[in-house]
């Protein structure tokens, strides 16, 4: 990490702490790369989601800085805001909205061109398969394509970064694949993804570098190859590196 | 349970574990500390109910009620009146039973034979009604049977058959509506026709003393001679339930084994239908959704006005808002045939509607208050979005007071045509009020989903006797400052800012 330069940076957390009954983040320290994508792993528990709600403005950290491609996340949180996205596990969207209106008001509230952001919702609700269903009430909505709506949403304002907690979870194959999908193009577009995801597979095939969180610090980071020689295991999967990593931790 | 698994015994069990659990939730928000204060709030209720009934009704006498069809006249329309307010309390709990989801596809996948599941449900709710509505009767009974004799008990039976036969009602028309309009609309519709069956026999009452006394008084109209000379003789079938109530043992027992008897037929008749109902209803949600008329294009201006216009779009979407509101309107259909009838004649009318639309002003402000900043269904994308939080409070309150102004203002121009002074006062008053639950709903707000509405009661019992109490004392503001009692206005005006001051102190820190 020492010879990462602060201009590069999409993301750098510093000392950070939260607090609930007991310490949700510790101290971490973490740095995540301009165009990169960032998978975050760790335990149930282990502080992956209470960093990120924190990095998106949901929370408040006790300590710690979280600077945000340059912008100082805290004392400039709305500056920070215009280029970040959040999507959780659990999509939240509006029951009585269509997916066209949902995308209206994101835009609204990112405050994007009409022009620009109509011709945006276009694009992404080809590239989702949500042309057909742009103007239905999303109450009667899978869980997929609510997760696509609101992944529609989070990128309609063309954000830098994009964070995404357990975005796969309870999508069936085909929706899971489009959302890989368009993050693997985002990413090569110049924007930078952190996820975090229970289903190693996909961190080992999707990001570039894996953060592993146990107990509120980052014990291990690096490509998957470094991870596996920091485990001490030649050959195995990510699990078996996951699990070593994590118990070494423990 | 000792009953044997899958029974009807057994079922019952289980539904009356939940219903009282539930109930119990519903005042004490699950917290176990509530008990005992749920028990001191139930005895002190208790109390104030009956000090009220004893206020109300304390000075009457037996012989203030001697054999006749006056009597008879005021007896039955006050179980009319209480049978249609239950009948609409039925109706949602029928509503609830075909669309609560929670253990529905337990229950269908599993292999208890499903119509005894319905069989109990529906059961349940005649049960519950003919209880509320002899819980809710009880003070004023209670003080009849004190003040007036042992026989007035009787009235107890009258009250729970009141509640049988709304639930067989209810059960029939919810049955009716799906039948009718479909799975989908069935729910809207039901509140609909539950928000009209309850109001309806009040306002019609009102609006025929308007044609026939010049007042809103209902009780003028039952009292009317000629209301009189055209009701039943009195050895009519038609005042049985009246004659009950007053402790004819003979036509209790018919009266309550009818009531009983058409529960009874209503829940067997239909629990087999209400087993296919919830099917249907259940599968709403993947059979697609409401198409709408697709949008030109993206209208956009200002984070401030897309939350807005968000806002807007998703009330005008909300069923129960609809419902409501439409009671809300109808309601006010009989003050406003008042203001039509009056005009030119001097302003009394005024004076009497001035609390009416103010009351509503608050009530009406507090639910959309609480759907727009509560109700967020998206909180996470709100609050990660680049917008300051005092721009999303101040563009939600904007939406909520916004579309009071667009209820408000036509019974303000209204009024300006017949007293300037009047539609003033209407208008700060709707004001004062408005504002005062949306603050309210403010300092007590606590995130939940738009589909909780029915129990938002339960985050904060001090925020909904709040809200009531303030608009009560801002129409009473308004109506003894219209009515040119000032001095008696500053005093309940003072009163309704100490109430705010008070409920502001007791909100969460966290929140103020």
């Amino acid at each position: 990490m020492a010879d990462e330069t602060t201009t590069a940076n999409a993301l750098e957390i510093r000392g950070l702490y939260k607090s609930f009954d007991k310490p949700a983040v510790a101290g971490l320290d973490l740095t995540v790369r301009a165009g990169e994508f960032y998978g975050l792993l760790g335990p149930n528990g282990a502080g992956k989601t209470t960093t990120l709600r924190m990095v998106a403005g949901l929370l408040q950290p006790d300590a710690g800085t979280i600077t945000i491609a340059g912008r100082d996340a805290l004392r400039s949180p709305i500056e920070a805001k215009r280029i970040v996205a959040w999507i959780s596990d659990e999509p939240m969207i509006y029951d009585k909205l269509t997916p066209f209106e949902y995308l209206e008001f994101v835009a609204g509230l990112w405050s994007v061109k009409a022009s620009t952001a109509q011709e945006r919702a276009r694009q992404l609700f080809d590239l989702l398969d949500l042309t057909p269903h742009a103007h239905t009430h999303c109450s009667g909505f899978s869980k997929g394509m609510r997760q696509k709506v609101a992944l529609a949403g989070a990128l309609v304002h063309e954000p830098e970064i994009i964070i995404l907690d357990e975005p796969l979870t309870g999508l069936d194959a085909g929706s899971a694949r489009q959302v890989k999908r368009v993050l693997r193009e985002r990413v090569d577009a110049g924007a930078t993804v952190i996820m975090t995801t229970h289903i190693l597979e996909v961190a080992e095939r999707m990001a570039e570098r894996i953060g592993v969180i146990a107990k509120g610090r980052l014990i291990a980071e690096g490509t998957f190859e470094q991870l596996r020689r920091q485990a001490g295991h030649g050959a195995g999967a990510l699990e078996d590196t996951f699990l070593a990593l994590v118990a070494e931790a423990a | 349970m000792s009953a044997h698994p899958a029974t009807i015994g057994w079922l019952a069990a289980h539904e009356l574990r939940l219903s009282w659990r539930d109930w119990f939730y519903l005042f004490t928000a699950g917290k176990k500390w509530r008990s005992r204060r749920l028990g001191i709030f139930l005895i002190v209720g208790v109390l104030l109910a009956h000090a009220f009934a004893l206020f109300v009704i304390g000075r009457f006498t037996a012989a203030d009620f001697p054999v006749s069809r006056a009597n008879y006249l005021l007896l039955t329309s006050g179980v009319l009146l209480y049978f249609f307010l239950m009948t609409s309390q039925a109706m949602e709990a029928a509503t609830r039973v075909l669309y609560a989801r929670a253990d529905l596809e337990l229950l269908h996948s599993s292999p208890v034979a499903l119509r005894r599941v319905f069989v109990v449900r529906l059961t349940m709710i005649a049960i519950s009604i003919g209880t509320m509505a002899m819980l809710i009767a009880s003070p004023f009974i209670n003080v009849l049977a004190w003040r007036q004799g042992a026989q007035w008990l009787a009235a107890y039976g009258v009250v729970f058959s009141t509640g049988c036969v709304a639930a067989a009602l209810a059960i029939t028309l919810t049955a009716f509506l799906f039948n009718v309009v479909g799975p989908r609309r069935t729910r809207f519709a039901a509140q609909f026709v539950a928000a009209v069956v309850g109001a309806l026999f009040v306002i019609s009452l009102q609006v025929i003393a308007i044609f026939t006394t010049d007042t809103l008084s209902q009780l003028a109209v039952l009292r009317a001679g000629w209301v009189i000379q055209l009701s039943p003789p009195e050895d009519s079938l038609v005042w049985w339930p009246a004659r009950a109530a007053l402790g004819d043992g003979v036509r209790l027992a018919w009266v309550l084994g009818c009531a009983v008897a058409l529960a009874a037929a209503a829940v067997v008749i239909f629990s087999w239908r209400f087993v296919r109902y919830t099917a249907l209803a259940a599968n709403v949600g993947e059979s697609g959704s409401i198409r709408q008329g697709k949008a030109a294009s993206f209208r956009l201006t200002s984070p401030g006005h897309s939350l807005r216009r968000k806002e807007w779009t998703l009330l005008l979407r909300d069923p129960w808002l609809i419902s409501q509101s439409l009671m809300q309107l109808l309601y006010m259909l009989p003050p406003a045939i008042l203001l039509w009838k009056s005009y030119g004649h001097g302003t009394d009318a005024l004076v009497l509607m001035i609390p009416v639309l103010v009351m509503a002003s608050g009530q009406l402000a507090g639910g959309l208050a609480w759907l727009a900043i509560s109700g967020e269904d998206a909180p996470n994308l709100v609050a990660t979005a680049p917008v300051t939080a005092t721009s999303i409070i101040r563009a939600k309150v904007e939406a909520v007071l916004r579309a009071i102004i667009v209820v408000v203002a036509p019974f303000v121009l209204a009024f300006a045509m017949v007293s300037a002074r009047h539609a003033l006062v209407l208008a700060a008053g709707s004001a004062l009020a408005a504002v005062s639950a949306t603050i309210i709903q403010l300092w007590f707000r606590a995130q939940a989903r738009r589909a909780q509405f029915h129990r938002r009661q339960t985050s904060s019992r001090i925020a909904t006797f709040a809200e009531a109490f303030s608009s009560v004392g801002w129409a009473g503001t308004a109506a003894l400052y219209a009515g040119g009692v000032t001095a008696a206005s500053v005093v309940a005006g003072i009163l309704t800012v100490l109430t705010l001051v008070v409920t502001y102190f007791a909100a969460p820190k966290a929140m103020g």
